[in-house]
């Protein structure tokens, strides 16, 4: 991604357009496994925010319990992160942006954090539209806890132990489609170039984002059997698109062909372009995209880019009204009726 | 009846019978869903009005139409306000109690009933008025499915002429109950004047009960603690409240959302607060604690069950030290036990709720003006300690009226404790989130946002070192848990002192705390008009204890502990605190029924163990 680098007679270090370098978005050394998809994921996270030129202080940092939660750590440490609880990272996030509607959320979790302890908050959160990426690092088993089968795992898929996962998947993509999820997408860990733009155009939305990112567990996930394996997604990916983005303060610098490539303007004015694979496929359907979604299931593919974009519906931030200050930090002048208010309920209860 | 204190006694006009005047508790048997929630408070508000203290207490089931509900209103010259053990007079309504109720009365009460339940054979030492509602709201109600509201309003008639109730108090509080309703005001009204004239030229006076007009209750306000609670929260400068319904503590909520649409819609059209409805009670205090860290005032409410869902994040709360406020109405146990029966249960569990060592800063009101005043008390103390507080109401308090003085404009500014802003960071260069520089435990924090390099630090549970760096040394994590310790310790000195009353000399010591308090002020004069026994009463206010309650302990030979739970719970927390050679001073006097505590079951417990 370009950058709008000032020119120096002496080569300055690369910056982004608000004159942060890549350094910044940096953080602390990841303690995962050497190979893990999720340190990828933390890269891309790092690129696109840089490329985005998001100021780090402007982004709050959430996650729940397990490998994908302790990310956080490893990306951004210029920017406040909370380790919350087991599946219940969603309602923590609502608080917090609730109480600062100017911060950036980004909620990180697991497919046992997501799927399983915390399937009740992810629909809730789902619903509401609520103003927040929301990433799912998908490896279809538990790591900390070394190896057990979680919800998203296939029917049929195996353990290194052997044993067989008897249970249906559960589809966080249809589930979110369902819900109300206004920008709902599934990447691979290992497809740099897809996963760049979706996050691109991830911080770009205004509502609810829901990526379910695959991403092999090195350690216990990723022999044959697995259908969450490097090996395996390499097999059965199927991009529904080519996804591109063109951020707000870049020049266009190549037309597209409305023939066959779709153009969504985001709420910032930034382009995100879908070159569609699938010549039938509209991203604006609910229907249409669930649809699809449950033929991929019956065709054991693995369905990758955008399935669903409604960039107009209110968020949960307009539908509370909220003042455009910061809830958080609104001075005692405002937050304290004053005495005529007290005496007038007063009066009222005599 | 017998044991009711000192009765007033005057002649009456034509029977030249005692009469008992501005002493009384009249208990209305109905049904749940049948209406007569506004006849109850017609009844309550025309007695208020008159300047005789009153206070309602509705006893009402876990359902929502056609099981059995009473509603109590005790008016009472002296000011006692608490439930009273006996029932004076009976309005029974409801045939399926209506036998069980007439058998329980003590001799000399009065009864009014419908005609076709024909009571009056069931006993001979009480006195019986029979009302034939059916034939006196047929002509007042045309509408025939409204009758079955109206009719409850030809009881306030009947008890308004028997008891002497001012008709022209009765008539303004009919028109403040249906104050948008013009229609419904009418038609309310001519019932009470139905049933008013009925009694007037068909019933004969044989009981003793009637009121008089006094003038104790000018400038006073009827309120329940739920709505003063909201109150308090409004002034007390909350912006966002995430709660999920539960019985006692869904009026809490909604009367911030009426009190807060009102007040709190700034000058642009746009709200100053959030106020979410949660999935559970999990997300709810997830949205709190989310809010907390984000630097929002935040608070839920909830009763014991919703405590119980609340337990893991409450510790994570406050080992990451994130502040909150949580208000428990406390119920009788759980959501299958009797959900809509007050109790002080959940001291113990809330006291230490959550995984690890934990324990929470907890607030007990008594009494709507404190709910009101505590609500600030509780944001102040859980930002200035980083932690969750908890305010230990009850349904009692939280749903039933009571008469207050007007609450106190808070002159207390809005305390937001250490947080550190962009200017303090240039200032200082950096911070490290858990160090104790000021001695006190309670290290300084940055809010997500804060437009600085430094602000930023990383939250979760106890695994951190004092720059909030991740860590499991053994010193690290001893040296965090002993610093959070010594917050607790120095709240002791800043969270609400207890009430002491009395002379401080006496041999025995009453200790209760929350709604026990207008039994205990009652159970302390009966004692001494009964008795000749005289009393010093603690009223707790807080935990962590402030050294008063030591002292006090010390100060006297028997500390009765007088708590609305089996298990002694406040006596179990105070033993864990005061010197071992205090514990056998505390005696426990423990009520458990589920209705609010009288003073005479607390007096006759305490005679016993005193051996007399």
């Amino acid at each position: 991604m370009a950058t709008t680098t000032a020119p120096s007679p002496t080569p300055a270090p690369k910056t982004n357009r608000i004159g942060l370098q890549v350094l910044d978005y940096r953080g602390g050394k990841t303690t995962l496994c050497a190979g893990c998809g999720h340190n990828a994921i933390s890269e891309r996270i790092v690129d696109a925010m840089y490329e985005m030129g998001v100021k780090p202080e402007r982004v709050a940092k959430l996650s729940g319990i397990g490998c994908s939660s302790k990310s956080p750590a490893y990306f951004m440490s210029r920017s406040h992160s909370f380790n919350s609880v087991h599946g219940r990272m969603p309602s923590v996030a609502t608080g917090a942006m609730l109480a600062n509607r100017n911060l950036l959320a980004l909620g990180v979790s697991g497919d046992g954090d997501t799927a399983s302890i915390g399937v009740g908050q992810f629909i809730h959160l789902m619903r509401r539209n609520l103003p927040m990426i929301y990433i799912i690092e998908d490896n279809g088993v538990y790591g900390l806890t070394k190896g057990q089968f979680s919800a998203t795992a296939d029917m049929g898929s195996t353990l290194k132990s052997g044993v067989i996962n008897d249970l249906p998947p559960i589809d966080t993509c249809a589930m979110a489609i369902q819900l109300g999820a206004t920008f709902v997408g599934r990447s691979f860990s290992g497809d740099k170039k897809q996963l760049q733009s979706m996050l691109k155009a991830a911080i770009a939305h205004k509502g609810t984002v829901m990526l379910d990112v695959v991403s092999p567990c090195v350690t216990f996930n990723d022999h044959d059997g697995s259908t969450k394996s490097y090996k395996y997604m390499k097999d059965h990916e199927e991009p529904l698109q080519e996804v591109s983005f063109v951020p707000v303060f870049e020049e266009i610098d190549v037309e597209y062909d409305p023939g066959t490539t779709v153009e969504v303007t985001m709420h910032d004015g930034s382009r995100l372009r879908l070159r569609k694979l699938e010549e039938a496929y509209d991203a604006s359907s609910r229907i249409e995209s669930v649809h699809r979604l449950m033929q991929a299931h019956e065709k054991g593919e693995v369905l990758t880019g955008v399935f669903y974009l409604d960039t107009h519906a209110p968020s949960f931030i307009d539908m509370l009204n909220l003042t455009d200050e910061p809830l958080a930090t609104l001075p005692e002048s405002v937050t304290r009726p004053g005495r005529e208010v007290l005496e007038e309920v007063m009066k009222e209860l005599m | 009846m017998a044991t009711t204190d000192v009765v007033p006694q005057e002649a009456s006009g034509q029977l030249g019978q005692k009469r008992i005047v501005n002493d009384m508790s009249i208990q209305v048997a109905t049904v749940n869903g049948s209406g007569s929630q506004s006849s109850n408070t017609v009844l309550l508000r025309s007695l208020f009005k008159m300047g005789i203290p009153v206070s309602g207490k509705n006893l009402f089931p876990s359902n929502i139409a056609g099981l059995p509900t009473w509603y109590t209103i005790r008016a009472n010259k002296d000011g006692y306000i608490a439930r009273k053990k006996e029932i004076d007079v009976l309005v029974a309504m409801n045939a399926e109690t209506a036998t069980d109720d007439v058998m329980s009365l003590t001799p000399g009460a009065a009864v009014l009933y419908d005609q076709p339940l024909n009571l009056s054979s069931l006993r001979d030492d009480l006195v019986f008025y029979a009302v034939p509602y059916d034939k006196l709201v047929a002509p007042v109600c045309p509408e025939a499915k409204l009758r079955k509201l109206v009719k409850n309003m030809i009881y306030v008639g009947v008890v308004a002429r028997l008891l002497e109730i001012e008709m022209a108090e009765v008539e303004n509080a009919v028109a403040k109950q249906f104050a948008k309703k013009a229609k419904a005001a009418a038609l309310n009204l001519a019932a009470v004047k139905a049933g008013y004239e009925y009694a007037a030229s068909n019933l004969t006076k044989h009981d003793p009960f009637v009121v008089k007009r006094m003038n104790k209750t000018a400038g006073k306000i009827i309120i329940d603690g739920n709505a003063a609670a909201a109150l308090g929260c409004m002034f007390a400068g909350v912006t966002v409240v995430a709660w999920y319904p539960i019985t006692p503590s869904s009026s809490l909520p909604e009367s911030l959302i009426d009190y807060m649409k009102d007040y709190r819609i700034g000058k642009d059209g746009k709200a100053t607060f959030a106020i979410v409805q949660a999935e559970d009670e999990l997300a709810a205090v997830g949205m709190v604690i989310g809010a907390g860290w984000a630097g929002a005032r935040s608070m839920t409410a909830t009763a014991g069950p919703g405590i119980s869902l609340m337990a893991e994040f409450t510790g994570l709360a406050y080992y990451a030290e994130i502040p909150g406020v949580i208000w428990n109405i406390q119920r009788v146990g759980p959501s299958t036990g009797l959900p809509t029966r007050t109790a002080q249960c959940d001291v113990l569990s809330t006291a230490f709720l959550s995984h690890g060592d934990t324990k929470h800063i907890l607030l007990f009101p008594s009494s709507p003006a404190e709910c009101f005043s505590m609500a600030q008390d509780a944001f102040d103390l859980a930002e200035h300690f980083q932690t969750l507080v908890f305010v230990m109401s009850d349904l009692d308090l939280g749903m039933n009226n009571w008469m207050s003085e007007p609450f106190a404009y808070p002159e207390k500014p809005i305390n937001r404790g250490k947080v550190l802003t962009k200017e303090d960071l240039e200032a200082r260069g950096g911070f490290a989130r858990y160090k104790d520089v000021d001695g006190d435990g309670i290290g300084y924090r940055t809010l997500p946002g804060t437009d600085h390099p430094a602000a930023a630090y990383f939250t979760r549970g106890s695994g951190h070192n004092e720059k909030s760096g991740y860590s499991e040394r053994p010193d690290d994590f001893e040296n965090n848990m002993e610093r959070i310790n010594k917050k607790f310790e120095t709240a002791r000195s800043f969270v609400p002192r207890p009430e002491v009353t009395g002379s401080g000399k006496e041999k025995i010591g009453i200790l209760a705390f929350g709604t026990s308090h207008w039994a205990i002020t009652e159970s302390r004069d009966q004692l001494r008009n009964e008795y000749k026994i005289e009393t010093d009463y603690l009223r707790l206010k807080a935990y962590p204890f402030t050294r008063e309650v030591q002292e006090f302990v010390e100060q006297h030979e028997r500390v009765y502990v007088v708590e609305q739970n089996r298990d002694s719970q406040m006596a179990s927390l105070l033993k864990l605190d005061l010197d071992a050679k205090l514990l056998t001073r505390l005696r426990s006097i423990n009520h458990i029924h589920g209705l609010p505590l009288d003073a005479r079951s607390v007096t006759d417990e305490l005679m016993s163990m005193e051996g007399k």
